[in-house]
């Protein structure tokens, strides 16, 4: 089953092609880090502007690289949410278009499901594994979720930010420590030989969000990164010293790192602990933090789970992973392709009774 | 302080709390807000408490990079984050603007990226830090209501 897989949901355009959903034959991926760069964020209206550009091209050098016709195309999946609406509507639109010209059914994939599957996307998954019950942790820039895994897919949400997502909590205190953008890099970058317990950042849920709503969800397996950001605001008004990038800013951002990921670590603790899966996962664009990898690392073996990681390639957002998602049955077929609408806000349900 | 300004001295996340739910109680369908304060400063407990007293059950988490999150609550409401907003007709184009005639209640941060988008009547927030990390001063000011 060949799929053209199409990805808009914030500032990267991508267009894929998958042969069934092991085989990535294709994945052309264009970052439009350059242009948000000024601006210390993805601003909407250059991500939606790009996406129109750009797609196109984008589209036909995917088709090309697979070396596929169009008429050897069997579905057009794409990311439907959720997302920036307006980035989100260029793709949907272009699919539905695709879907339409060549007559082939157009498949609908949540953004997460994609980052999910990423994992399964590793040659290296272990067979017996694939139908196991596993724990994924899926971090970046708008995310931060705990996933139960049963078959290949998503069985339950367990946990997620009750506030902030981990890699805008690397993105606003990287600004805070001016840093630059992306702040996950940034952080981790000017991190690299500063010393990770000079400063003691908050790990919990902050007084904030101890009685906050959790949705369904338990309480300790949710996550929050806005008093984490407070908490550094006030470092800083005491000590300014610790900007000085030959002197304390390693240290500040390596002690601010080390929060934000022992954080994450806790989490997967208690949930791996409640949930005794065969195996733990980790997606999205955060997932390539090393400290993250290496913590993770230490944990899983500590427990004795096998650790999957995303490959590199398919971390941060890219088609590759919602075309291998659709071949592997992740999506919802559209069926007149043109009733396929935008959400971007698509929660995830509940695990019950977790 | 510019007139009608009520200035109030906040102790902890329960004080922070306390002054939203008290807002919260005051609040009509088609209300709009627009709330200023720095990175850190303390807006998202702000938005949490007011999230709690309208009854919304679900985390109220951070619309910067959705621009927009809609709860369910006693009102709807509408979170939005304007800080990579340019101007009124991007806002409008992101669908800010039907936020704001929903008939809900619309809390929008850095509000001053879009200022022509803020309908007159519109209750003005000003957190800034404290003496210390636990409290806060914040200024309400409220514009007339249309």
């Amino acid at each position: 089953m060949k799929v053209l897989g199409i990805e808009t949901s914030c500032d990267e355009t991508s267009a894929a092609v998958a042969d069934g959903p092991r085989r990535v034959l294709s994945n052309v991926i264009h970052t439009q880090i350059a242009q948000h760069q000024p601006y210390g964020g993805v601003v909407p209206e250059v991500a939606a502007r790009s996406h129109v550009e750009r797609l196109p091209g984008i589209v036909e050098e995917a088709m090309r690289r697979a070396a596929a016709g169009w008429d050897g195309l069997d579905a057009v999946a794409v990311t439907s949410g959720p997302g920036l609406a307006t980035s989100l509507l260029v793709g949907v639109a272009a699919a539905k278009a695709f879907a339409i010209r060549t007559g082939r059914p157009l498949i609908s994939v949540h953004h997460l499901d994609g980052h999910l599957y990423s994992v399964f996307l590793d040659p290296a998954f272990p067979e017996p594994l694939r139908g196991a019950e596993g724990l994924a942790l899926l971090v970046s820039g708008g995310h931060t979720s705990l996933v139960r895994i049963r078959d290949g897919r998503r069985a339950g949400l367990l946990g997620a930010t009750l506030d902030d997502a981990a890699g805008e909590a690397l993105d606003k205190g990287a600004k805070l420590m001016g840093l630059g953008y992306p702040g996950g890099p940034a952080v981790e970058k000017t991190a690299a030989g500063g010393d990770r317990d000079r400063h003691a950042f908050p790990r919990g849920l902050g007084p904030g969000t101890q009685n906050a709503p959790c949705g369904g969800m338990r309480r300790d397996l949710c996550f929050s990164f806005s008093g984490l950001k407070t908490a550094l605001l006030y470092h800083l008004r005491g000590h300014p010293e610790d900007l000085d990038p030959a002197r304390g800013l390693p240290h500040l951002a390596a002690s601010y790192q080390e929060a934000v990921v022992d954080a994450l670590i806790a989490r997967v603790r208690r949930a791996a602990d409640l949930t005794r899966p065969a195996f733990l996962a980790c997606a999205g664009g955060v997932a390539r933090n090393r400290r993250l990898r290496e913590k993770l690392g230490m944990f899983a073996a500590s427990a004795g789970l096998p650790l999957m990681l995303a490959p590199p390639e398919f971390c941060t957002d890219n088609a590759g992973m919602i075309a291998a998602a659709a071949a592997a049955g992740l999506g919802t077929p559209v069926d007149p392709p043109g009733a396929l609408e935008i959400r971007p806000t698509w929660p995830l349900p509940v695990e019950e009774g977790a | 302080m510019a007139p009608g300004t009520t200035e109030h001295r906040v102790s902890g996340v329960e004080g922070t709390h306390a002054l939203a739910a008290a807002l919260a109680a005051d609040l009509r369908p088609g209300d709009a807000i627009a709330l200023h304060g720095d990175l850190g400063a303390g807006k998202t407990t702000f938005v949490q408490g007011l999230g709690a007293a309208l009854r919304v059950r679900e985390p109220v988490t951070s619309p910067t990079f959705t621009l927009v999150n809609e709860y369910r609550g006693a009102l709807t409401l509408y979170h939005v984050d304007l800080y990579r907003i340019d101007g009124e007709a991007e806002a409008v184009d992101a669908g800010i603007g039907d936020c704001l005639s929903a008939g809900g209640v619309t809390l929008v941060e850095w509000a001053e990226r879009a200022p022509g988008l803020m309908p007159p009547g519109t209750i003005h927030i000003d957190i800034e830090p404290g003496s210390d990390e636990e409290s806060r001063v914040i200024r309400i000011r409220r514009g007339e209501r249309p």
